[in-house]
C-alpha cells in the first residue's frame, strides 16, 4: 500500500506511537509570534524549564500588532524580545526587520520540502506549500516544541483536491480555496491533510500555492500540500544551492516526499479550473461561499489588502495594475500591507508604491494587525469590508463589522467602485 | 473514582469559533485570569446573554458540532477553565481546540447528535441540570428533576495519560 506526502512525513519524524491513532512527532522547525509565545515563555519559566530543544530550529517574529500600540503589546513584544536574546535565538524579527509570519519564514528559506512545522497560529498550515506538513498548534504546544523538539497529531489522513485546466481570466487561487471551502465546509477536513494537486496547481506560483494552503484550516485541516517540484526548487535555489549540486538533483530528491500512485485517500476531489468564476463569502463562515456576481452592488465601506493568505508581491502586481492612472471610489478608504520588508521594498523599485498611493490607497508597514481586528484598520459597528484576508467571522475585524472574503483583483474592483463588483469588469 | 462537573450552561449553535469565544482584542494580555470577565463577551446568538449569571457559576458547557473552530488561541480554552469550567460536552471540536484542553487538562467529550439533542431536551425544562463525569471509568452522569441516568464515553489513553499527568508540559519533559 502506497503513501501520502503526510504519511512518508509522519514516518521519518517518528517518536513514539504513545496510543494507536496518536503519533509523537520530532519538529524540524517551531515558529512564534508575540501574541501566543510569550505566555508560553512564562509558563516554562513559572515551571523552572526555561530552555530550548535547539535555537536555531526556533524562529520569532513580531507580527500581529507592529509597532507596539500600548503598554501590553509592548510587555508581548520585550518577553519575545528578551527571551530570544537569552537562548541565543538569532533568528527573532524584530520591529523594522518583520513581516507577516507566514509570509516572511519562506522568504527567509527556513521551509523545506519534508520538513514537520508548528507554530502557535492557525494559519501555520500555509507552509505546506513546499511540501511540508505545518500546523497551527495552541500555546501549549508550541511550549513543548520550543522545550522538547516534538508534537503529537492524530494520524493524518488525507483529503486530495485535484486541480485541472487553465484558471479563466480573472480567477485567481483564492478563487480556487474559496470554492474548495465551500464544497468541503468548515469542519470537511477537521483531523485531516489537504492535499493540492494537478496541472492548475503545478501552474501556480509559490505565492499562489500559499494563498491554497494558507486556507486549509478554515476548512479544519490540519496542513496544506502541495509537492514539491521545479518551482519549489527555483523559489528555494538560493538557500538550498550549498546542499545540491544542480536543480535537478534537489528536484530529485524532493520527489520523494511525493505521495505514491496508490496511496490512500480518504476522500477526492475534483475540480475543473475551467468552470471556476471570481468567488466572495457573503455570512460569518468561510464556507459560505457564492460567485463575485451574486452579490454585485452590495455597498462596502472599507477594502483591506494583506495577510498571510494574499499580502505578497503577485497581489500587489495585480491591484496596482488594477488601479493605474486611477482613484479609488470616494465612499471606500482602502487599506494595503505589504506582508513583508522585502515584499515593500520590491513594490517600491517596481513602482507600485507609487501607483497606489496615486490612487490614493493608504500603504501601511507589514503586520496582521486589521485581518484580526487588533490595529491599524478597525471597523465601527455596521461597517462592510472586502478584504484579501482569509476569515469572516462575525467581529473579526470590529465589532458589528462586516467581511467578504475575496480575491486581490476583486478587492480592487471594489476600490474602484465603492460596491462589491466583478473584477473582470476591469481586466 | 474522582467526578468533576455540576451546573450546565447550553449553547445550541454549530461551528463557534475562537474569535466568539475570546475576541482578538484580549490577546494583548499575557495572564490567563485577565481574560475571565469576557467570555464570549461578543457572541451574537439568540437567547445568548454573556452577562448571564449562569454563564459564570456553571461548571459544564453542552453545545453542537466543530466548537472552537478558527483561530489557534488557547485564550479560548484559558477562559473557560478561568471562569471554573471543567468539562464540554459537544458532537465534534476542532482539532486545535480539542487538543489546547487535553493540554490544559480540560475534559472535552464527544456524543453522537441524538444524545446531545437528548440533553439539550433535558435542559430545556430542568435549568438546573447538572452533569458529573469520571475520567477513569469514563463515565458521566445526568442528574435532572425529569430524569437522572448515566452515559459512557471514550478517551484516547494517550489524553487520558496527558491529563492525569498534569498537562502536556509534564508529561513531555517526563517522556522525551
Amino acid at each position: 500500500m502506497g503513501k501520502t506526502t503526510a504519511e512518508k512525513i509522519f514516518e521519518t519524524h517518528m517518536v513514539e506511537k504513545p496510543a494507536e491513532d496518536i503519533n509523537v512527532i520530532s519538529l524540524d522547525m517551531v515558529f512564534g509570534h508575540e501574541v501566543t509565545t510569550p505566555p508560553a515563555i512564562l509558563d516554562l519559566q513559572e515551571k523552572g524549564l526555561d530552555k530550548v530543544f535547539d535555537p536555531n530550529k526556533i524562529k520569532l517574529v513580531i507580527d500581529h500588532v507592529t509597532p507596539a500600540k500600548d503598554t501590553q503589546t509592548a510587555i508581548q513584544h520585550k518577553i519575545l524580545r528578551d527571551w530570544a536574546k537569552k537562548h541565543g535565538i538569532k533568528d527573532f524579527f524584530d520591529v523594522g526587520r518583520n513581516g507577516v509570519c507566514h509570509a516572511i519564514f519562506p522568504e527567509k528559506g527556513f521551509v523545506r520540502p519534508g520538513y514537520t512545522i508548528i507554530m502557535g497560529d492557525s494559519h501555520t498550515c500555509t507552509h505546506g506549500a513546499f511540501g511540508a506538513f505545518a500546523a497551527g498548534v495552541g500555546t501549549t504546544d508550541l511550549e513543548g516544541g520550543m522545550l522538547k523538539g516534538v508534537c503529537a497529531f492524530k494520524d493524518p489522513k488525507t483529503i486530495k483536491i485535484e486541480v485541472n485546466g487553465k484558471l479563466p481570466k480573472g480567477v485567481y487561487s483564492k478563487d480556487v480555496i474559496l470554492a474548495v471551502i465551500k464544497e468541503l465546509g468548515v469542519n470537511g477536513a477537521t483531523d485531516k491533510v489537504i492535499e493540492f494537486t494537478g496541472d492548475t496547481i503545478r501552474a501556480m506560483s509559490m505565492e499562489a500555492r500559499m494563498t491554497l494552503t494558507n486556507m486549509a484550516i478554515e476548512a479544519g485541516g490540519t496542513s496544506g500540500i502541495i509537492y514539491p517540484d521545479e518551482i519549489t526548487v527555483d523559489y528555494l535555489w538560493d538557500f538550498i544551492k550549498d546542499e545540491y549540486k544542480t536543480k535537478e538533483a534537489a528536484l530529485n530528491d524532493f520527489k520523494k516526499w511525493w505521495s505514491d500512485p496508490d496511496a490512500v485517500y480518504d476522500k477526492v476531489i475534483k475540480i475543473d479550473a475551467a468552470t471556476l468564476e471570481p468567488m466572495i463569502t457573503f455570512g460569518y463562515k468561510p464556507d459560505q461561499v457564492k460567485k463575485v456576481k451574486e452579490l454585485e452592488g452590495s455597498p462596502v465601506n472599507q477594502v483591506y489588502i494583506g495577510s498571510c493568505t494574499n499580502g505578497r508581491i503577485e497581489d500587489l502586481r495585480i491591484v496596482a495594475e488594477m488601479v493605474k492612472g486611477k482613484k479609488i471610489h470616494p465612499d471606500v478608504r482602502v487599506i494595503l500591507s505589504p506582508a513583508t520588508p522585502k515584499i515593500f521594498q520590491q513594490a517600491l523599485k517596481e513602482g507600485i508604491i507609487d501607483i497606489l498611493m496615486d490612487a490614493e490607497i493608504t500603504v501601511t508597514n507589514p503586520t496582521c494587525g486589521a485581518c484580526l481586528g487588533m490595529s491599524n484598520g478597525i471597523l465601527a459597528p455596521g461597517e462592510v469590508a472586502v478584504t484579501t484576508t482569509n476569515r469572516n467571522f462575525n467581529g473579526r475585524m470590529g465589532k458589528g463589522g462586516m467581511v467578504h472574503l475575496a480575491s486581490p483583483a476583486t478587492a480592487a474592483a471594489v476600490a474602484l467602485t465603492g460596491k462589491i463588483t466583478d473584477p473582470r469588469a476591469f481586466l | 473514582m474522582s467526578q468533576i462537573g455540576g451546573k450546565v450552561f447550553f449553547l445550541d449553535r454549530n461551528d463557534i469559533n475562537t474569535d466568539e469565544i475570546i475576541p482578538a482584542k484580549y490577546l494583548t494580555e499575557v495572564e490567563k485570569k485577565v481574560m475571565a470577565p469576557f467570555l464570549m463577551e461578543d457572541l451574537k446568538m439568540e437567547g445568548f446573554d454573556p452577562k448571564s449569571p449562569q454563564l459564570k457559576t456553571s461548571k459544564v458547557l453542552i453545545t453542537r458540532s466543530n466548537f472552537g473552530c478558527g483561530s489557534s488561541r488557547e485564550h479560548a480554552v484559558w477562559v473557560f477553565t478561568e471562569n471554573g469550567y471543567q468539562v464540554i460536552i459537544a458532537e465534534s471540536y476542532a482539532r486545535i481546540f480539542k487538543q489546547n484542553s487535553y493540554n490544559n487538562g480540560l475534559l472535552v467529550i464527544e456524543l453522537d447528535k441524538k444524545t446531545i439533542d437528548r440533553l439539550f431536551e433535558i435542559g430545556k425544562k430542568d435549568e438546573n441540570m447538572e452533569v458529573f463525569a469520571d475520567i477513569d471509568s469514563e463515565k458521566m452522569e445526568v442528574k435532572s428533576k425529569i430524569d437522572s441516568f448515566s452515559l459512557n464515553f471514550t478517551i484516547s489513553p494517550f489524553y487520558k495519560s496527558v491529563v492525569k499527568e498534569g498537562g502536556w508540559i509534564s508529561y513531555a519533559d517526563k517522556t522525551y
